[in-house]
């Protein structure tokens, strides 16, 4: 995020978009719904899907899955073409504003509404909404990511704030909510092919010799392959071993039937979880770790705060940290690793770590604090870009509107858009073994729309089979409105109606992420 | 800077903030009044009269919680009046439910009990008369018993102002007013998310949190601040240990943000997997039949460290690739890139941020 949680209950418009979030980030959905209902903010929720915050929302923009780019461009559209840009913001801190300018002009309101379905006036609507408030924010998560064009998406997200002057103001600025405990941590630690810590590329000279002197190592300038391509890698036979640390690949990652060909094609596969996942089914050595509850260390979470985790009971049986099997292993193979506790680690990681070298353990015990921060008398930042952007001038792209990569068609005329439901978490390893969540959801639901449920003849609770080129899943239906005609929503909690088996592989071509809110699919009752 | 306004407590001059209540002053400066429907992130309502003051002037006694400061305001919060009028208050709910601190899991965190303890009240004046209700069970994660409901609406608040979950509210008049869901369903059958934060908000043992019923005293848990290891919202909260098992989970609202003290249900009540029998308790290693069996940690770790060697030999750094986790501490991600990239030689590591 750019901004904090916090901001967000001051904001005057909020624009949620990709984000449902009263079930994926429950205490951030209620911060949103007090801004309404408390503090008569604005709620625009732009969602194929009529999730619970539509509710709240003063405008509802209902596009068709993956349209998104087009209803950006949409609202820009009208904002330049009645005069509601930042001025004076384009011209000082921004650039590349003509390109952008030429590519919106043709996204007129009647146009978009042809591609998405959205009408006209309420792109016009919700366009004066957010652009003519004071503190304007953007909240989006997986449902603008997880597409072809994901990081077109964001980009167009990104116009759109810098458009109106709202990145680097208080309760304003562009807010992923990410969807894991730790998933900016795990991205700022460097556990991405092309970066060390902090977002240092592995190609620059500069940065490698810097962990090259602190590892006493010599390091590979080849940027590694993504989640993706290590499975495509692995089904080729480039890729030999694989250790997997805390992830549940057969679940999780898209096209099931490909990730276990390319899992049993391995020569060696390392697990390490907490249970025996799908995934650990395949593996040559299985590895029992602690789980939160059972050591020491940090997340950082979505709004870039970094606080501590402590150790409260004893981890089952033999089971270890991680960190101490990945030290262990790395002893073994002649290359030292002594850490007398976690925080240690910590400790080695803020020297060659510059937007977490003024976090230390003490500083944290009683409040986290916000990356950037550089040294350990700095307060930490609450929200970015404030009067210059990291990179200098805010860079505009000009981005047209490309459709997903597989539409219905007349063999798959339903379209599927995935994600996660309230009671159950990412694959279920844990929500599922608690007895709570269970009881609110005990299975998986394909959620149809009445129309589509009459076209079809499936009703109520009746078992269906969803088909995509890819493979088939059978779960019960439900008949509900929340799914726009002509979609289908599943979650991919549950092993045993594995959505991942359907989904499209094919990837954002920056970001490799997969295309899982639209595919093509064809119901019948089972 | 705003205009101070000067108010008299209990004989002490003092300075308030525009807006502040009786109450924001007293607590401020160390003077003590007994409270049970106040609850500091909702709207005020004054309803339970614990709080009441005598204010020089005012016909009747004031609720100190509800009431704000004017200039030159006298308020006496000790007086034989006051003291006598939260006595009654006290004892009238005490009588109107079945206040059995025997069996109660709030038992030492009861603000009803520790109100009688205070006001060294022996016994009620008044006939109880507990109400009857059944218990709520219906559900694994909160519990309600209405007979030890004393109506300060504080849950009502919660769910409306701090989660805006819009469930409960009062129904029914009179002495047979009642909170809860529409159409008095239980809340398994209500719109209730089960957030929990009407366990929170409770003063009384009337909503409890199931998991920790009959699982250890209050005086007999330790509390240990965490991170919640789902979503990436970061919230704090506290295990609840006994006996060396999470058995419940709680909130501090003094933690600040980003929850202030709010949860949803996976991180409220979504933590027995911690103890489930199926967590993996030693290392297993595949053998010649292809069966996963129980190994050594030296065993296993030997086996990685002489496979990923000989691979890297016969097919380069590159033939091997790692997968760090979204769920794993800011130090063991750190400790995985380095070590495939110090230790293997690849950059071929990456995590579930796509998924």
């Amino acid at each position: 995020m750019t901004n904090s949680i916090e901001e967000l209950e001051h904001a005057d418009v909020i624009l949620a978009i990709g984000t449902n979030t009263t079930e994926n980030h429950p205490v951030i959905g209620a911060v949103v719904k007090r801004a309404v209902r408390q503090r008569n903010a604005k709620l625009i929720v732009i969602d194929p899907r009529e999730i619970a915050l539509t509710k709240y929302a003063a405008l509802w923009l209902r596009q068709k899955p993956g349209t998104d780019v087009a209803v950006i461009n949409g609202l820009m559209n009208v904002i330049l073409s009645e005069g509601f840009e930042a001025k004076e913001y384009v011209a000082a801190r921004t650039e590349g504003f003509e390109a952008l300018k030429k590519v919106v002009e043709k996204y007129t309101p009647e146009y978009v509404e042809t591609i998405s379905g959205v009408p006209a006036d309420q792109i016009r609507a919700a366009a004066r909404m957010y652009a003519t408030a004071h503190k304007s924010s953007i909240m989006y998560a997986m449902g603008i990511t997880q597409h072809k064009t994901g990081t077109d998406n964001v980009k167009s997200l990104a116009n759109l704030a810098m458009l109106c002057g709202k990145v680097g103001i208080e309760s304003g600025g562009i807010n992923p909510l990410r969807g894991q405990n730790n998933v900016q941590g795990a991205c700022d630690m460097g556990c991405l092919p092309n970066v060390f810590t902090a977002y240092q590329q592995v190609a620059n000279e500069d940065a490698r010799t810097k962990f090259e002197k602190a590892w006493e190592v010599k390091l590979s300038p080849k940027p590694g392959l993504t989640i993706v391509e290590i499975t495509n890698g692995a089904a080729k036979g480039d890729i030999r071993a694989l250790w997997v640390m805390g992830e549940n690949m057969m679940l999780s990652d898209p096209d099931l039937h490909h990730v276990e060909e390319a899992l049993k094609k391995l020569d060696f596969l390392v697990v390490q979880d907490i249970f025996l996942t799908e995934t650990g089914r395949y593996a040559d050595v299985v590895l029992p770790v602690a789980c939160f509850a059972e050591k020491d260390g940090t997340f950082t979470n979505t709004e870039r705060r970094v606080q501590r985790i402590r150790k409260a009971v004893n981890a089952p049986g033999d089971a270890k940290t991680d960190w101490e099997i990945i030290a262990a292993v790395a002893d073994k193979m002649k290359y030292p690793m002594n850490y007398a506790m976690a925080e240690a680690i910590w400790e080695e990681m803020r020297q060659v770590t510059p937007s977490y070298a003024g976090i230390t353990y003490g500083r944290i015990e009683t409040a986290g604090i916000q990356w950037p921060c550089p040294t350990t008398d700095h307060p930490g930042t609450r929200y970015l870009h404030k009067d210059r952007f990291t990179r200098g001038l805010g860079l505009f792209h000009a981005i047209e509107y490309i459709p997903p990569d597989e539409l219905p068609d007349k063999e798959y005329p339903l379209c599927l858009t995935t994600g996660r439901v309230l009671y159950h978490y990412h694959t279920g390893t844990m929500t599922r073994r608690a007895k709570g969540t269970t009881e609110r959801c005990p299975e998986s639901l394909v959620e149809i729309n009445p129309a589509d449920a009459e076209k079809y003849a499936i009703h109520e609770g009746q078992m269906v089979r969803v088909t995509t080129r890819r493979g088939a899943v059978e779960a019960k239906a439900t008949i509900t409105p929340r799914s726009p005609e002509g979609t289908i929503f599943m979650n991919f909690h549950f092993h045993e109606v594995a959505t991942n088996l359907l989904t499209n592989p094919v990837l954002d071509p920056v970001a490799k992420i997969p295309e899982y809110k639209v595919c093509a699919v064809r119901i019948e009752a089972a | 800077m705003e205009k101070k306004i000067p108010v008299t407590i209990d004989g002490r001059e003092l300075q308030a903030l525009p807006g502040q209540t009786i109450l924001d002053v007293a607590k401020e400066n160390g003077i003590y009044i007994p409270t049970l429907c106040y609850h500091p992130l909702t709207t005020l309502v004054g309803a339970c009269r614990v709080c009441v003051v005598e204010v020089e002037g005012a016909r009747n006694l004031v609720a100190s919680c509800a009431m704000p400061v004017s200039p030159g305001m006298i308020v006496r919060t000790d007086t034989e009046k006051v003291l006598e009028a939260r006595r009654m208050i006290v004892e009238l709910i005490w009588a109107s439910g079945d206040h059995n601190c025997l069996m109660c899991e709030s038992n030492g965190m009861c603000e009803l009990q520790d109100l009688i303890y205070q006001m060294k009240i022996e016994k009620p004046r008044f006939e109880i008369q507990s109400p009857g209700y059944p218990v709520e069970t219906t559900n694994t994660m909160i519990m309600r018993d209405l007979n030890k409901c004393v109506l300060c609406g504080r849950c009502i608040r919660a769910c409306n102002e701090v989660q805006v979950n819009e469930v409960l509210d009062f129904q029914e008049r009179g002495s047979r007013m009642k909170v809860g869901p529409a159409f008095d369903s239980d809340y398994s059958d209500s719109s209730c998310v089960f957030c929990g934060e009407c366990v929170e908000a409770c003063p009384t043992g009337a909503i409890i949190n199931t998991q920790g019923r009959f699982a250890g005293r209050p005086w007999e848990i330790e509390k240990v601040r965490t991170t919640c290891t789902y979503c990436g919202v970061g919230c704090q909260l506290d295990l609840n240990i006994h006996d060396g098992k999470v058995v419940k989970v709680t909130t501090n609202r003094d933690y600040g943000t980003p929850n202030g003290g709010s949860l949803c249900i996976k991180g409220r009540f979504a933590n027995d997997f911690i103890d489930h029998p199926d967590r993996l308790k030693t290392p297993l290693v595949r053998d010649k039949n292809g069966d996963l069996q129980e190994a050594t940690w030296d065993d296993a770790i030997s086996l990685i460290a002489k496979k990923l060697a000989s691979i890297k030999k016969k097919h380069g750094s590159d033939s091997i690739a790692g997968l760090a986790s979204a769920r794993c501490t800011n130090e063991e991600n750190y400790l995985f890139q380095k070590f495939m990239r110090a230790v293997i030689g690849t950059n071929n590591v990456d995590h579930c941020a796509r998924l």
